[in-house]
């Protein structure tokens, strides 16, 4: 058994195995300017010409802090208590944008739906513009996908409103709203200087389970806590499965992180990441036990949403949020820098491994 | 079709939509009358008839056994309108006797069939606070729902067995008028937009119920002699059972008392 199915040489990995991935160096190499390119095994490579907009991902780079924005806003309403205080949907008391009397509860579900509404338009902006400014048609068809997301968000916020927030649906808005948030970011991420313009450095990842895996793995642990987190939040399950798979979040991320700082710190696109995902990790794991005692120990008798207990859950979804973006941009940057070396038999008597 | 026709139209159609939304969006919502909708009961069968000679009465008073916990404080400075006594109702207890209780003959009275009263049983929104704090009500019976506040509050029930509704109730309108159409004890109503605005509505098939005073007294008269069983239900406090006989004309006290709940 040896490793091989890859060939050795990082350029010919970028022309052979990214060439029409999000791993493609979208500036082509400068012994690569056709834009159709030949490999050693006879495939024909795309090579599209990019080059970085700044303009484009300044916009880019907006839209998910508008993302940020709107997620931090839904959790001072859920924290207190007034996601249903503006009765009606898509309307607000029968208009679309006239101001209400800006107290209690309205405030918060008033401004929610505003800077909601400012996001779709932000979406639907960075869309129409990534689908004609960009020539990476993957980017093209995930700036759709952002917006399709955000009109589903939008759809599920009325459903909460119009069903008196049933657990299940509110839960789905919570969940869907930081999908957005990370492709919102994602597409920043793409749309960055670095990204288009770097020569990704390329390691091979050999150990078992793989950095790509434990990423992945790490997504869909914060993605279960996120749905236990808001059924909890809505009062349609008890608090201790949220606690309970903490720990496992707190392991799988820890793991992650750790082995990426060990192995890849030399990797800037994995380090910075990695770093930032063990930070947040820390800061969200003192958040969720200061959100617990505030709400479950302290608060549960609590007349009123109490401002510790508001500022505390607020503060754990808004981080929550910022950990889960951290850790889907150390899965890209992953998939980018830290290929999986796949294991295949070499036919007896071949010792020429690209002949496998 | 080449691609940038492709581009064009995808842009179109997410434009489209937008639109759509946009303009699904601007359309004022038909408002209610506000004082129409009520929940569709079933025609109510005619009621058993009791002899007014024989009628008798419970009464008594509940108390709470022990420290009576201090009233939370409640901070209504996020709507300078309401104004008012600044203390939650949860557990008011004064002297000993409890307040706010539910009273109710939980079980006797058989397959008997009663009259729902025609008027209706008033909820005002007063200091931002609900007048009153624990409502007894007839399934079936109207429930007018003023507001006397100069804000807007929106009166949101949370019930279990009956259906929900939720409407905002502006400073001046008119009175919201509503039926529970199905027995339920402690049906929580909340506004959303004063969160520490709670009240309970206990719907019930008979006229046999009654709420304790700030002297924690209650009485229940017109009842036909008969063993029942006698409810007490306290929001935080939950619930105590009593059996008790009477018989014709007579009076019978019944008091019971409440421990603090453990923590």
């Amino acid at each position: 058994m040896r490793f091989c199915g890859l060939p050795s040489n990082a350029a010919l990995i970028k022309s052979v195995v990214w060439s029409s991935g999000l791993g493609q160096p979208a500036q082509p190499a400068p012994n690569a300017g056709l834009s159709r390119a030949r490999d050693p095994r006879g495939n024909t490579l795309k090579a599209i010409p990019t080059t970085y907009n700044r303009a484009h991902h300044i916009f880019a780079v907006f839209t998910a802090c508008a993302a940020f924005v709107v997620i931090t806003a839904g959790a001072l309403v859920t924290s207190n208590d007034a996601g249903l205080s503006v009765p009606d949907w898509p309307t607000s008391f029968g208009y679309l944008v006239k101001v209400p009397h800006f107290v209690g509860g309205i405030r918060y579900e008033w401004s929610h739906r505003m800077v909601a509404g400012t996001l779709v338009t932000l979406t639907l902006t960075i869309a129409i513009w990534t689908l004609l400014v960009e020539r990476r048609r993957w980017l093209r068809w995930l700036a759709v996908a952002a917006f399709c997301t955000v009109i589903a968000q939008a759809i599920l916020g009325g459903l909460t409103v119009l069903f008196f927030q049933p657990p299940a649906v509110s839960t789905a808005h919570a969940t869907v709203a930081q999908t957005f948030f990370c492709i919102a970011v994602a597409i920043a991420l793409f749309t960055g200087r670095k990204w288009v313009e770097e020569q990704p450095r390329v390691e091979f990842d050999q150990r078992r389970p793989s950095l790509s895996t434990l990423a992945l793995l790490s997504i869909f642990v914060m993605y279960v806590q996120l749905i236990l987190g808001g059924m909890f939040r809505h009062h349609g399950m008890s608090w201790w499965p949220h606690v309970v798979n903490a720990v496992i979040v707190a392991f799988v991320l820890a793991w992650t992180a750790i082995r990426a700082l060990s192995v890849y710190s030399q990797i800037e696109a994995i380090r910075r990441p990695a770093i930032m995902m063990l930070s947040l990790l820390i800061a969200q794991l003192c958040l969720g036990f200061t959100a617990f005692l505030t709400r479950v120990a302290w608060g549960k008798d609590a007349v009123q949403p109490e401002l510790p207990m508001v500022a505390a859950t607020v503060a754990h979804v808004a981080v929550g949020a910022l950990l889960l973006a951290t850790t889907v941009v150390l899965a890209i940057q992953v998939w980018r820098h830290v290929p999986v070396a796949f294991a295949e038999p070499i036919p007896q008597g071949q010792r020429d491994a690209s002949a496998a | 079709m080449n691609r940038k026709t492709g581009l064009k139209m995808m842009a179109v159609s997410m434009l489209a939509l937008f639109s759509l939304l946009l303009l699904a969006a601007c359309n004022k919502k038909e408002e209610q009358p506000a004082n129409t909708m009520s929940q569709e009961a079933a025609p109510a069968p005619a009621a058993t008839p009791i002899d007014p000679a024989t009628v008798a009465t419970v009464n008594g008073t509940v108390k709470f056994d022990g420290t009576a916990p201090k009233p939370s404080k409640i901070d209504m400075s996020q709507d300078p309108a309401c104004k008012g006594m600044n203390e939650a109702e949860n557990i008011v207890v004064a002297d000993g006797d409890l307040a706010n209780v539910f009273v109710y003959v939980k079980d006797g009275l058989g397959s008997r069939t009663f009259d729902v009263p025609k008027d209706a049983v008033v909820l005002d929104q007063q200091g931002c606070k609900y007048h009153p704090h624990m409502l007894g009500v007839m399934a079936g019976q109207t429930v007018q729902i003023k507001n006397d506040d100069m804000t807007t509050h929106n009166i949101h029930p949370t019930p279990k067995d009956n259906r929900e509704w939720n409407e905002s109730q502006p400073p001046s309108s008119p009175a919201i008028e509503k039926n529970f159409a199905r027995e339920e004890i402690m049906l929580p109503v909340k506004c959303n937009q004063h969160p520490w605005m709670k009240m309970y509505i206990n719907v019930v098939k008979s006229p046999f119920f009654a709420v304790t005073d700030k002297s924690g007294k209650y009485e229940i008269k017109g009842l036909p002699p008969g063993d029942y069983t006698i409810a007490f239900v306290q929001e935080k406090l939950g619930e105590q059972d009593q059996k008790v006989t009477v018989g014709p004309k007579e009076t019978k006290t019944v008091d019971q008392s409440f421990k603090a709940a453990a923590e």
